[in-house]
């Protein structure tokens, strides 16, 4: 494997968690994203103003990578609609089900030794991989 | 400044999903796909945060207060209960189809592609469902 296969990865992982720590250390709130965006969907208030800003600052970081290099963002979807369909409302439910997603319970609970994001993250993935080889089959 | 942090973090998060290959479905896919040609980066990405968070995290948690003093609102649940396993891995199927989480989503909105948009269209009607059935008395 190139070096370079797993530096931007590893960089890229190394800003996530920065992120997650600089939200937690000032705004003592953990950066689950399926949280913030399920805490999001009631009546506007100013409560939730954090979570929007958050989320606006998701789009935005976006939109200047993209200038920087759109390259990140130029791939092809491997499917259509009805999958990406089947997959938001599985991705919607589950996650506000299993309280966090692969930030919220890998990126913030693994490290605070949470045994809930613990088997949380190990059955996402684990069914992850599991429906990653059926699909390869049809 | 709560609000100017939140954006500031979610600038950082989204910057770090772009350049680690999160945000790109095939990629993901790619990484679940252990049995086929399996493309082992994305590990660094949950690597990396994790690591950094396992340092920044714990020191703030010690402190048990934000930089100002404030409360940090940490998960207190710690059942391992039915709704965490089976939404985990209802988001776990959802994920390995469409190879997209909540963060990617978001951050793949700019795009304007009409399949992503199905996606985090349904991925909210997830969340909805979830919010007015078993969520109710949450």
């Amino acid at each position: 494997m190139d070096w370079m296969n797993f530096m931007y990865p590893l960089a890229g992982g190394v800003m996530i968690g920065l992120a997650a720590t600089i939200m937690l250390y000032f705004n003592g709130r953990i950066t689950g994203v399926s949280g913030l965006i399920g805490m999001s969907l009631t009546k506007i208030t100013r409560a939730n103003d954090w979570r929007y800003l958050f989320l606006a600052g998701l789009i935005l970081g976006s939109v200047l990578l993209y200038f920087i290099n759109p390259a990140f963002y130029a791939y092809g979807l491997p499917y259509g609609f009805g999958k990406a369909i089947v997959a938001g409302l599985l991705v919607g439910f589950g996650t506000r089900l299993g309280r966090g997603c692969t930030s919220g319970h890998g990126v913030c609970g693994l490290p605070r030794l949470s045994m809930r994001s613990l088997v949380a993250t190990l059955t996402f993935m684990g069914v992850a991989i599991i429906t990653t080889f059926i699909m390869k089959q049809f | 400044m709560h609000g100017l942090v939140a954006l500031l973090s979610g600038i950082i998060f989204s910057l770090g999903l772009g350049i680690s290959g999160m945000v790109n479905p095939n990629v993901v896919i790619g990484f679940l796909d252990i049995f086929g040609s399996w493309n082992p980066a994305l590990a660094f990405v949950m690597g990396g945060a994790v690591l950094v968070n396992l340092v920044f995290f714990n020191v703030i948690i010690k402190r048990n207060k934000t930089y100002s003093g404030g409360k940090l609102h940490l998960p207190t649940n710690t059942k391992l209960d039915k709704s965490l396993i089976i939404g985990s891995a209802l988001f776990g199927i959802g994920w390995g189809i469409g190879g997209i989480c909540p963060g990617p989503a978001v951050a793949n909105l700019f795009l304007l592609n009409p399949v992503i948009l199905a996606f985090v269209g349904s991925m909210i009607a997830g969340m909805l469902i979830y919010k007015f059935t078993l969520g109710k008395n949450h």
